[in-house]
C-alpha cells in the first residue's frame, strides 16, 4: 500500500534537489549581510586563486614558446639548453631564457609569451642599475634604470616585465616576484596547518565530550599540562635540530595548535549528548559513531567554524615571526618574515619593510573580516534590519 | 475615581523582523474593574503574553511597536507615558509575576535583598524596617519560618517558593493590578493548586484586581470573574466566567471547551501476552565526596518498583516532578543502567550491553516530551524517520525506504509530501506526529511515552491522545505513559503507578485508583488535579 503513495504521486520524490538546509540558507544570508566580510572573502579567494597561479604570473621562464613550428611550455617543463642553441654552445640543463643568445633565437624561429613580472622568487637580475637592494623601477628616470643594462637605453631587455616593479632585496632578487609566492606559501601553510589542527582538534573534543567520565578527565589533564609548554622556545629548539622545512614546521606547530579547538568542542558535546534528539537516536539503536558524526557534530562544526579565520591569521603569523627570526623555511625560499627581516636591515630601502606590511596587514585584515562575517552568520540571535 | 482601573481600547502589537511584518496582536479592548479577576485564554502563539506585556511597555522595542491603541489606568494614558512615568507605574502601582520563578529571580543576590530592593526603589524603606517588611510580606505569601529564609539563595527554594517570593515582591508595594503570565504552568499540580489558593486570598486581602494570562481552562473556572478568550491575536469572546462555561457562544470557545481529552482506554486483559516484566527495578546515582570521591550515600531516582505491561496495554506512571518517571522510562529501555530484572518478550535484558540491546531496539520505541528538542533541526523530516530503518533494516533499497517513511507519515495523519521539510516548518502538534512516526515506522511492540502531550496546546493535546489510541488498537501495542497530567492518564491508561520519590505509592488499574484512591498523596493529588484544590497532606511539598 505504501509503495503505491510514491508510485502514484511522482512530484512527491522532486523538491529534494537544490535544497539547502533552511538554518544553513540564513547563514548564508547573514554571511552576505555583512558586506565588508563578504567583500573580504570574494577578494581574499582572488588573490588566493591568483597567488596559485603564480608561476605564470612572476617566472624567469617563458610561459609559451613557439619554436620552430613546436610548442612548448617552459613555465611547466625543463628544457635544456641544447635544444635551443645546439649541442656546442648549450651546455646549460635549464634554460636561461632571458640570455640574449637564447631569446635572439627563439624570436628568430617563432615567438615567446612572457609573465607580466619575468622573475621567479629565487631569480637574481644580473642587470641592476647600482648595488642591491635597488629600487623600484618608478623612482628612477629612464636613463638611470637600464644603466645596468650593456646597451643602456637602448639595450632591448630593458622592458617592463624585465624591470623590478617593487625594487629587488639584498640579493638582487625581485621583491614584487617574492612577495606573490610568500603570500601563496603562508597562506597554504596557514590553511593547512588549520585544517590538520581542526581535524585532530575535533576529533579529541568530540571523544573527550561524548564519552565524559574518565576519558575526559584524563584527556582533559593531558591537554593542561601540553597546553602550558612554552610553545615558541619548543618551536626554536626543534627548528634547530631539525632541517627546516615546510613540512617539518607544519608537523611541529600542529603539534601544539590543535589544543585550540578541544574546549569548544567538548563543551559542544558535552551538552548536545543529552538532547533528546540525540537520546532519541541512541533509543533507535543507531552506534555512537554515527551518533557523533550525524547530530553532535553540526552543533560542534558551529564554533568551529566560527574559530577557523582567526586559527589561520594567527598560523600565519606565527609561520612569519619565525621566519623573521630565521627559524623558519630554507633560506631561499620566499617567505615574508625573511622580507621583513631584510627590511629591517636595509632602511635604506624601505620599499622592502613597506611590501612586506602592506602585504601582512591586507591579507591578516582580510582574515579578520571574514571571520567576523563567519562569526555573525552562526550567530542565531543576529538580526539585520 | 472610577469603577473602571485598567481601560485597554483597540490595541494592537506588531513585529517586525527581516523586513516583514507581522501583527501579534491586533485591535483587542478590554477592562478591568476594581478588585476583579480577568482572565485571558488562549492558545500558545494567540498573543496574550503580548498583551500582558505591552501594558507596561514590556516588550523589545523597537523591534516591537504599537500601531494603534490606548491602555488607560487610573486616567491616564500609559502608552504616551514617558520612561520616567512608566518605571514609576511598573513594580508600584502594575506588577507582574511570570512563568518562570528560577528565571525571574537573580540568582545571586539572596531574597531578602530582592525584595528590600523593590520596597527601597519606590517606598524608600531601609534597613530595619524594610526587613520587618519582608518578614511580614513572606509570612502573608506562606513562606514556612520566614526568618531562616531571608538568606537563602534561589537555587536554595521549591518551585513553589520560588514562586510565593516572587509573588511577594509583587505585591510588597500594595499595587493595584497584579499581572500574572502563566504563573502555575512550571509548578506541579499540588503546587499549582496552592499558588492558586495564595492568589485569591490576597487577591480579597489587598481589594486588589488581577489579569490572569493562562491557557489551562481548569484555572480560568477556578479563580477569573470574567474570561477573555483570545486566539490568533483577536479577543473573540468576552463574558462572565460561568456564562463562558455555560454558554459559550463562539466557534472557537466552544472548540476550547470541547478539547480535554476524552475516550475510554483499552479494557484490561490479562489473558494477553506479557510484553515488558521488571522486577526490583532500582536505579540509584551515587553521592560522592571527600578527596577520594568516596561514595557516601545515593539519590535513590527509582527504588524497587515492579511492574507487567501487556501488549495493547497502557499503563500509566504518575508523579510531581522528581519522582523518578522519567528515569524509570529510560531504566526499562535501558537508556541508563539500573539494578532489577528487567524481561521484554522472553530477553533478560537487564545485563545487555548496547551492542547486545540494538536487535531489540526496533521493537522498543521512545517519544519524548518536547517535539522541538527531539528533532534534529539539521535534518530533513524523511531522514529523521528513516534513521532507525537504515540501522535495523539496512537491506532496504532507498525507494522502499521512501514507501516506508511516506507510509508511517500518512498513517499518523501527515501529508506524505512533507516529508522534504525541516522540523521548525512544523507546528508543535505536527512535529510530536513526526516524532511517534519515527517511533512506529520500526514496528515497535512496547512504545515509551514520555510527557507526549505535556508540551502541546489543549486541542493539539486531545488529538494526539486520539492518535495514540488509534495506533495501539490497530498494531497492539504497549504504552508506557509517563505523564503527571491526571487528565491524559484517564484517558489513555488501563493501569497505574502513582510514584513518589522513586517508590510507589499505589498501584492498580487506573479506574479504582481514580474513583477511589487509597492513600493520602493520591488523594492530594486528584483533588489537586481535577478541583484545583490544594490538600494539607505531609506527604506534598510546598
Amino acid at each position: 500500500m505504501a509503495a503505491d503513495i510514491v508510485s502514484a504521486d511522482p512530484t512527491l520524490l522532486a523538491g529534494r534537489t537544490g535544497r539547502l538546509s533552511p538554518v544553513n540558507r540564513r547563514r548564508w544570508d547573514n554571511f552576505k549581510a555583512n558586506r565588508r566580510g563578504f567583500w573580504s572573502f570574494w577578494i581574499f579567494l582572488v588573490l588566493f586563486g591568483l597567488s596559485l597561479g603564480a608561476e605564470f604570473i612572476a617566472n624567469d621562464k617563458p610561459i609559451l614558446v613557439s619554436y620552430k613550428g613546436e610548442l612548448l611550455v617552459p613555465a611547466l617543463v625543463q628544457y635544456p639548453e641544447k635544444k635551443f642553441l645546439g649541442e656546442e654552445l648549450g651546455f646549460l640543463a635549464v634554460t636561461d631564457y632571458s640570455s640574449l643568445e637564447v631569446s635572439n633565437e627563439i624570436n628568430a624561429n617563432g615567438w615567446m609569451i612572457w609573465p607580466p613580472i619575468r622573475y621567479s622568487y629565487q631569480t637574481a637580475n644580473s642587470y641592476i642599475p647600482h648595488s642591491a637592494p635597488t629600487k623600484p623601477f618608478w623612482l628612477m628616470d629612464k636613463a638611470e634604470r637600464c644603466s645596468g643594462y650593456p646597451q643602456g637605453e637602448a639595450d632591448p631587455g630593458c622592458t617592463l616585465g624585465n624591470l623590478n616593479w617593487l625594487g629587488t632585496d639584498d640579493q638582487a632578487r625581485d621583491v614584487a616576484a617574492r612577495m606573490i609566492y610568500g603570500f601563496r606559501i603562508s597562506v597554504l601553510f596557514g590553511l593547512i596547518l588549520t585544517i590538520a589542527s581542526a581535524i585532530v582538534g575535533v576529533t579529541a573534543g568530540a571523544v573527550q565530550g561524548y564519552f565524559g567520565g574518565w576519558t575526559d578527565l584524563l584527556l582533559q589533564r593531558f591537554i593542561e599540562i601540553w597546553s602550558s609548554m612554552p610553545v615558541l622556545y619548543i618551536l626554536l629548539i626543534i627548528a634547530a635540530i631539525l632541517p627546516p622545512g615546510f613540512f617539518i614546521l607544519l608537523g611541529i606547530m600542529l603539534l601544539f595548535s590543535w589544543v585550540g579547538f578541544v574546549g569548544i568542542v567538548r563543551a559542544e558535546f558535552l551538552r548536545a549528548r543529552n538532547f533528546e534528539y540525540v537520546r532519541a537516536a541512541r533509543a533507535l539503536g543507531v552506534n555512537n559513531r554515527t551518533i557523533m558524526f550525524r547530530h553532535l557534530l553540526p552543533n560542534a562544526m558551529v564554533a568551529t567554524l566560527t574559530f577557523l579565520p582567526f586559527i589561520l591569521s594567527g598560523s600565519i603569523t606565527t609561520l612569519t615571526s619565525l621566519d623573521f627570526l630565521g627559524f623558519g623555511m630554507p633560506p631561499g625560499s620566499p617567505s615574508l618574515g625573511e622580507l621583513i627581516s631584510q627590511g629591517k636591515s636595509n632602511l635604506q630601502a624601505p620599499w622592502l619593510g613597506f611590501t612586506a606590511f602592506a602585504v601582512m596587514s591586507i591579507m591578516l585584515s582580510l582574515l579578520i573580516f571574514i571571520g567576523e562575517a563567519t562569526r555573525d552568520a552562526f550567530d542565531p540571535r543576529k538580526t539585520f534590519r | 475615581m472610577t469603577d473602571t482601573l485598567l481601560s485597554v481600547r483597540n490595541l494592537s502589537v506588531a513585529f517586525h523582523q527581516g523586513g516583514r511584518t507581522s501583527t501579534a496582536v491586533d485591535d483587542i479592548s478590554f477592562d478591568i474593574k476594581r478588585g476583579e479577576v480577568v482572565a485571558l485564554v488562549g492558545e500558545s502563539g494567540s498573543g496574550k503574553s503580548v498583551s500582558a506585556n505591552s501594558i507596561l511597555k514590556l516588550l523589545p522595542y523597537p523591534a516591537a511597536s504599537h500601531p494603534g491603541g490606548e491602555i488607560v489606568f487610573n486616567g491616564k494614558d500609559l502608552m504616551t507615558a514617558s520612561d520616567a512615568e512608566l518605571r514609576n507605574v511598573r513594580g508600584n502601582d502594575i506588577t507582574m509575576i511570570f512563568q518562570e520563578p528560577m528565571t525571574s529571580l537573580n540568582p545571586l543576590h539572596s531574597i531578602e535583598r530582592q525584595i528590600a530592593e523593590i520596597l527601597d526603589l519606590h517606598q524608600g524603606i531601609k534597613g530595619l524596617a524594610a526587613r520587618t517588611r519582608v518578614l511580614e510580606l513572606l509570612n502573608q505569601v506562606g513562606i514556612r519560618e520566614p526568618e531562616k529564609r531571608l538568606a537563602a539563595y534561589p537555587h536554595e527554594l521549591s518551585g513553589g517558593q520560588r514562586q510565593r517570593v516572587m509573588i511577594a515582591m509583587a505585591l510588597a508595594n500594595r499595587p493595584e493590578l497584579l499581572i500574572a503570565d502563566e504563573p502555575t504552568t512550571a509548578l506541579d499540580v499540588t503546587v499549582q493548586a496552592q499558588i492558586l489558593e495564595l492568589l485569591k486570598k490576597l487577591k480579597d486581602e489587598h481589594g486588589m484586581s488581577m489579569l490572569f494570562i493562562t491557557h489551562d481552562l481548569g484555572i480560568v473556572r477556578k479563580i477569573a470573574d470574567r474570561v477573555c478568550v483570545m486566539t490568533k491575536g483577536k479577543i473573540v469572546e468576552t463574558g462572565p466566567t460561568a456564562e463562558i462555561f455555560a454558554n459559550p457562544q463562539h466557534a472557537y470557545t466552544r472548540h476550547l471547551l470541547a478539547s480535554e481529552p476524552k475516550g475510554v482506554p483499552p479494557l484490561s486483559d490479562t489473558s494477553k501476552p506479557v510484553v515488558m516484566q521488571a522486577e526490583g527495578m532500582k536505579v540509584w546515582f551515587p553521592i560522592k565526596a571527600g578527596f577520594l570521591r568516596k561514595v557516601v550515600d545515593h539519590v535513590k531516582a527509582v527504588d524497587g518498583i515492579d511492574l507487567t505491561l501487556r501488549a495493547g496495554q497502557t499503563l500509566g506512571v504518575v508523579g510531581e516532578s522528581g519522582s523518578g518517571k522519567t528515569t524509570l522510562g529510560l531504566a526499562l529501555t535501558r537508556l541508563i543502567s539500573s539494578k532489577g530484572r528487567i524481561s521484554f518478550i522472553g530477553n533478560e535484558i537487564a545485563g545487555y550491553s548496547f551492542t547486545q540491546m540494538r536487535p531489540l531496539r526496533n521493537r522498543m520505541q521512545i517519544v519524548f516530551q518536547d517535539p522541538f528538542g527531539s528533532l534534529s533541526p539539521r535534518m530533513a523530516v524523511s531522514d529523521i524517520i528513516a534513521e532507525g530503518l537504515k540501522v535495523h533494516e539496512p537491506g532496504l533499497s532507498e525507494k522502499e525506504r521512501d514507501a516506508r517513511v511516506a507510509g508511517v507519515l500518512e498513517e499518523v495523519g501527515l501529508d506524505a509530501a512533507t516529508r522534504w521539510r525541516y522540523p521548525h516548518e512544523f507546528s508543535g502538534g505536527q512535529r510530536q506526529r513526526i516524532a511517534i512516526a519515527r517511533a512506529m515506522v520500526l514496528k515497535p511492540q512496547f512504545v515509551m511515552l514520555d510527557e507526549p502531550t505535556s508540551a502541546l496546546d489543549m486541542s493539539v493535546q486531545a488529538q494526539v491522545v486520539d492518535l495514540l489510541r488509534d495506533l495501539q488498537a490497530k498494531h497492539s501495542l504497549a504504552y508506557l505513559f509517563i505523564s503527571h497530567d491526571l487528565k491524559v492518564v484517564r484517558a489513555l491508561a488501563n493501569d497505574m503507578i502513582v510514584m513518589r520519590l522513586g517508590k510507589v505509592v499505589e498501584q492498580g488499574p487506573s479506574e479504582r485508583i481514580f474513583t477511589a484512591p487509597q492513600e493520602d498523596y493520591t488523594k492530594a493529588l486528584m483533588a489537586a488535579a481535577f478541583d484545583m484544590k490544594a490538600v494539607d497532606v505531609p506527604a506534598i511539598r510546598q
